[in-house]
């Protein structure tokens, strides 16, 4: 980003660039099964697959916005549907701690977002992207871990 | 073939193609409104217009008519074109200011307004629609009539035809919404509808039956399809890329030569038609329970969203009818369907949580919540969704007129009958075997029992009437879905053991090249883009993909395919990294969840190891989600493949841990489930060690006379204990216990207290469970009150005692069903009818007075309940706030009990007073859980990995578990299940080696503080803490690989970063995030 630039006008035609680490049994089934039914979203989404929402270690998401990332989604199978008995339940348990660590951090409520998305809700799943895209559209870019020089 | 330039671009193309095709062809849009793929081009809309230059002129041509000639160039989007184009839009908006797809047309070209003055019409006269009937579906249903400005489309004078078939594809090809096929054709149009979807929505000819569908392929409906109508149409044929449409195909009949068969045809639905009083048919918002299945689905008619069908509403209160089709012997369904009342709470809770002003109401005679920790699922919908449970019948609903919400009248708690207006009404329907299913059974020589259900033989629910026929699921009788998966793997170990001579006899073993050695190699990466036809293709500019991917880091070498999935394509790949020496291999297509198998398995042909493997999803995750934005997603396209390239340069060889497996059996637990499970396992072959605690085998069965059904168990017991005696490959240890159990999955070794070591691959656990010692009603005090085996046991010595009875009660629920043990016993209520029978059997005068909470006689078992009622047997309800007393007065027993129908409280003077007592879990089971590592649930049964799905196995592999020990189950079920997880413990048993996954965690011992967290953590006790090297002290995490699943929880919790899982370490997933 140059120097001097003002937020605002860097809104005007600004899209946010939000990564999504899906668990690959359900979330990640449920992405494609959006796919599957031609559901439409936009397209500022790149998805890294892990093998289970408890794989997501919170630095991967400090990374991401120290990367200049505007937004981050993680997304696991609904308690009780983990593949992995309760991975997701560990995760939850680990974000529920890490957004509070966010906010001290002074990181925007809603920059990185957490659901639960199974393997048949693609309709969701488009829902989901439509409304974290939003969310971190109007919270504008990420910049609180980037170093500008 | 003729040379010219479209756009800039040098196009070869063969002769008589027009201009709009090459154009295509070449990846060029043109937009068009009258043109078709599958219809002759006509030429009437003038939006694919296009100029041509050619020997110094130039002029504005159609490109859906006008062919290539040598030497042309075209323009698509020259100024003279958009601005030609744009009247053209303009004089169609003003046609049709109405259509959609003009509307879209103008937007494009950044129409506002039309100049023109507007019509309303609702036809462009593009012809799509005539053309379409004339050429397509061979009927000339519709043409053109009268002239100028007066020309229409129409049917012959005006009237509808007799000929037109209703298809509908003139309304499907009309691009201004214009034309009504109920207009047109003579018959009534009926939509196909989705037979998936309980025919709430609509599908078409050619369609896939329902998401899951194994092969996930389309079919085509022959009954529907209009080329089977018409032998013409194969419009589907023009837009399947894959060329995969085959109208020639024909069913065929196949001969399989087989050792057994095992029939498992499910069941259907009863027609709720045939009670009447439901108005199911009639009334639109009353809908089957399958129907709102359906409803309440994400992927079904209304998305997800709980909607009635008369108007699309949210439907505020529903009422649940329960036993439609069920307990019913007025239409021959006796029997109790088992699953409804569950499926019920499960619907209404489910609706509740959909949208929380929905307020369902379940009437029921005897809430069923039989299964385990079912009855904890029916309190939590009581007390935290707060679904009202009414215990009446509705013998009637009633439509209103006007807002089409139904009225039903019932008896509420007062004894009063009152009418209640609900908007939705779900019948609870029951399970029935189709005329379809009964008649395979007949064809089969099966015998049938009187509703048409296979029957089996006794203490063998899997065995049909006939050697070598197996059966399971519904077929056998209403069953849940744990009790189906039980019964499928118990029918699969008998077929296991007929055929265990012959066992892998049809296997061939296929032969790889072996390892190319890569490490301390460069990165060298193969990147295949794919353009899955027009799948990514259409969208993605799959070229320029490509062109960017060999500019990355580490790209050796780029290509793009057709279809990489192909079997061309694998024979590309393989020569790709022979010919480049490529180490790691990167495919940009479709979902890794379907195929990154395949190309795993091509890589390793070619000598790579199958995890120097990475996927770029950049169909279901990208093209078919920005169909709109082509532009975006290539840039999403390539973003993906460069992250996956950075992923990928990171790969490591992994290599699959190849362990040996023991090929014996440890059963611990010698009763009727712990029999049978040695047993299977010895007729498929398998050494089994069996060890049972007291001196003698058989367990609580030996307490167990007979059962309702009449059977000699005893008999039984002998039998199988002979068996047990006489087989060579089962070795009994009796007055012994494991003592200490180690190992894993194919090597376990167990120390009993006797003093022997035993090895062994697998571990079924059966210790079974025993009655619960009660405090109550005067139990061990009073001589004359009994459990219900204390009882039997009476009952089977025939002494003069019970001839003499005069009148018994019986008091069900003993011990469950309450705050200590929040469960149900499941067997008690089919066991004290048994016994009442059995004193109405020897003794007809006898009174007998079951006093119970609800009767769960499910399945068959109902038609018991129902036999008990008519020989006398007098059922009392009572409710968990108003239980029974027993005194003694005098020496004489007095039960006193508040009646609710009579609304009085009733003293009874029984001789003998019986219990149906809980059947609880052992206490040792706490030791042995710890010893294995496997978990208890509250009640201190053991838990299976999954309560549906994997109802035999732990978590952990390699151990199993059956019978009581289990939950509270009848004996035919012990057995069943026992053979169950004999069939699952074999699947181990028969490899010489197993192969566990690559991808699992790993530890830096040199980081590990030996915290435990991560031992804490896992589910699988697959990583533990342990000191590896006393003399230096050294204690850290161990990762036990055979055991590892590979999630990485333990991964993303270890705070000194010791920890990392292979296929997904750190290092990996860091460089695709910075790569972004």
């Amino acid at each position: 980003m140059k120097e001097g630039q003002t937020v605002d006008t860097e809104k005007a035609g600004w899209e946010p660039r939000i990564i999504a680490f899906l668990c690959n049994w359900c979330s990640y089934a449920g992405a494609d099964l959006a796919g599957i039914s031609r559901l439409q979203y936009p397209p500022n989404v790149r998805v890294i697959r892990v093998p289970c929402s408890g794989r997501v270690n919170p630095y991967f998401i400090i990374k991401s916005l120290q990367h200049g990332v505007d937004g981050v989604l993680v997304s696991g199978c609904h308690p009780g549907d983990c593949h992995y008995i309760n991975g997701n339940l560990v995760a939850r348990r680990r974000f529920a701690i890490f957004k509070s660590i966010l906010e001290f951090m002074g990181v925007e409520k809603g920059r990185v977002q957490f659901s639960w998305i199974s393997a048949a809700e693609g309709e969701r799943f488009s829902q989901v992207i439509k409304e974290v895209t939003e969310e971190i559209k109007a919270l504008g870019p990420g910049k609180r871990f980037v170093k500008e020089i | 073939m003729i040379d010219l330039t479209i756009d800039d671009e040098s196009l070869k193309v063969e002769e008589g193609t027009t201009i709009l095709q090459a154009a295509e062809a070449a990846g060029i849009k043109i937009p068009t409104l009258c043109y078709h793929k599958a219809l002759s081009w006509y030429g009437a809309c003038r939006i694919c217009l296009v100029e041509i230059s050619m020997n110094g002129g130039s002029q504005i041509q159609a490109s859906c008519q006008y062919q290539v000639q040598p030497g042309m160039v075209v323009r698509t989007d020259s100024e003279r074109v958009i601005r030609t184009r744009k009247i053209m839009v303009e004089l169609l908006l003003a046609r049709c200011p109405n259509s959609k797809k003009i509307r879209e047309l103008a937007d494009e070209l950044g129409i506002r307004e039309t100049r023109f003055p507007k019509r309303d019409e609702d036809c462009l006269l593009c012809g799509l629609c005539v053309r379409m009937c004339h050429e397509r579906m061979g009927k000339s249903t519709i043409g053109f009539a009268k002239r100028g400005i007066a020309r229409e489309v129409v049917p012959p004078f005006e009237e509808r035809s007799e000929v037109c078939l209703g298809c509908g594809s003139c309304e499907f090809v009309c691009p201004a919404e214009g034309i009504k096929p109920e207009d047109i054709c003579k018959k009534e149009i009926k939509p196909i509808a989705s037979e998936f979807d309980e025919k709430l929505s609509q599908r078409s000819a050619i369609y896939i039956p329902f998401p899951q569908a194994i092969p996930n392929k389309a079919v085509v409906d022959r009954e529907n399809c209009v080329h089977f109508l018409t032998e013409k149409c194969e419009v589907c044929k023009e837009f399947c890329e894959a060329d995969a449409i085959d109208f020639s195909q024909k069913d065929q009949l196949l001969d399989l030569d087989v050792g057994a068969v095992i029939l498992a045809p499910g069941f259907e639905e009863f027609d709720a038609a045939l009670k009447g009083e439901f108005g199911y048919g009639v009334y639109p918002n009353v809908v089957t329970s399958i129907e709102f299945e359906r409803i309440l689905s994400a992927s079904g008619p209304y998305k997800g969203k709980v909607l009635r069908p008369s108007d699309q509403r949210h439907p505020k209160r529903i009422a649940f009818i329960q036993c439609v089709g069920s307990r019913d012997p007025s239409c021959n369904r006796g029997y109790c369907s088992s699953v409804c009342c569950m499926y019920a709470t499960k619907e209404a809770i489910i609706a509740k949580e959909h949208d929380r002003e929905v307020e369902p109401t379940i009437f029921f005679m005897d809430l069923r919540a039989f299964g385990k920790d079912f009855d904890k699922y029916y309190e939590r919908a009581q007390k935290e969704y707060g679904i009202r449970y009414v215990r009446s019948m509705i013998s009637a609903v009633k439509q209103m007129q006007q807002n089409k919400n139904l009225k039903l009248k019932y008896i509420n708690d007062g004894r009063e009958i009152v009418e209640e207006e609900f908007d939705l009404v779900v019948l609870s329907v029951g399970l029935i075997p189709s005329e379809k299913i009964q008649q395979l059974g007949r064809s089969l020589g099966l015998k049938l029992n009187k509703y048409g259900f296979c029957e089996t033989q006794d203490f063998a629910s899997v065995k049909t009437s006939k050697d070598g026929i197996y059966v399971c699921g519904a077929f056998q009788g209403p069953k849940d879905i744990p009790e189906t998966v039980i019964q499928a793997s118990g029918a699969a170990s008998f077929v296991q053991g007929d055929l265990a001579s012959v066992r892998g006899g049809l296997v061939t073993k296929k032969e790889y090249p072996p390892e190319i050695d890569v490490r301390g190699q460069p990165p060298r990466i193969g990147a295949f883009i794919c353009h899955c036809g027009i799948n990514i293709g259409g969208v993605v500019d799959v070229p320029s993909v490509v062109r960017y991917a060999q500019t990355l880091p580490h790209v050796s070498y780029a290509m793009d395919n057709l279809y990489t999935c192909s079997q061309d394509a694998q024979e590309i790949i393989k020569e790709k990294i022979k010919e480049h020496n490529l180490n790691r291999v990167l495919v940009a297509s479709c979902s890794p969840r379907t195929h990154e198998p395949l190309f795993q398995e091509t890589i390793r042909e070619a000598g790579l190891n199958r995890y120097l493997f990475e996927m770029a999803n950049i169909r279901d995750q990208c093209s078919w989600v920005h169909m709109q934005q082509p532009e975006a997603a290539t840039e999403k396209a390539k973003d993906l493949v460069r992250m996956a390239v950075a992923k990928a340069a990171k790969l490591e060889p992994l290599q699959r841990l190849r362990l040996s497996v023991i090929p014996r059996g440890l059963v611990i637990g010698g009763g009727i489930s712990g029999m049978s499970a040695a047993l299977s396992l010895a007729r498929q072959g398998f050494e089994v060690y069996l060890v049972e605690k007291e001196k003698d085998l058989g367990g609580i069965m030996r307490n167990i006379h007979y059962t309702l059904e009449g059977k000699d168990t005893q008999q039984f017991l002998r039998n199988i204990e002979n068996e047990i005696r006489n087989n060579q490959l089962i070795q009994v240890f009796t007055n012994a216990e494991p003592k200490e159990i180690s190992g894993y999955i194919g090597n376990f070794k167990t120390a009993l207290t006797s003093g022997e070591e035993l090895e062994h691959g697998v571990v079924i656990v059966a210790t079974g469970g025993e009655e619960l010692k009660t405090e109550e009603y005067l139990w061990g005090k009073n001589e004359s009150v009994v459990t219900q085996m204390e009882l039997e046991q009476r009952l089977s010595r025939k002494s003069s005692e019970i001839s003499n009875l005069k009148c018994v009660v019986m008091i069900q629920c003993v011990g469950s069903r309450e705050d200590a043990r929040p469960y149900c016993s499941r067997t008690c209520c089919s066991e004290s009818i048994k016994n009442a029978l059995k004193i109405k059997e020897t003794n007809p005068e006898a009174q007998v007075f079951v006093l119970y909470r609800d009767m769960r006689t499910y399945g068959f078992k109902e038609d018991w309940y129902r036999e008990a009622r008519e020989k006398g047997v007098i059922f009392i309800r009572y409710s968990e706030q108003e239980k029974p007393q027993v005194r003694e007065d005098e020496g004489s027993l007095r039960v006193s009990i508040n009646d609710e129908i009579l609304d009085e409280t009733l003293i009874l003077q029984p001789e003998l007073v019986v219990l149906s007592v809980a059947t609880v879990p052992y206490q040792e089971n706490k030791s042995l859980a710890q010893m294995l590592k496997v978990p208890l649930n509250d009640d201190g049964f053991f838990l299976e990995a999954h309560v549906k799905l994997r109802p035999v196995e732990f978590a952990t592999e390699g151990i199993f578990v059956c019978g009581l020990a289990h939950s509270p189950k009848f004996l035919d079920e012990s057995i069943t299940q026992a053979n169950a997880a004999s069939s699952r413990a074999s699947v181990i048993l028969s490899q010489d080696e197993i192969e566990a996954e690559g991808t699992v965690a790993m530890v830096n011992t040199t980081r590990c503080s030996a915290c435990g967290m991560c031992e804490s953590l896992c589910a699988y006790k697959a990583i533990e803490v342990k000191t590896v090297d006393e003399k230096r002290g050294i204690t850290t995490a161990v990762v036990t690989e055979a055991m590892c699943k590979g999630c990485g929880a333990c991964v993303a919790n270890c705070r000194s970063s010791a920890l990392n899982l292979r296929g997904f370490t750190d290092d990996q997933i860091f460089s695709a995030i910075s790569s972004f």
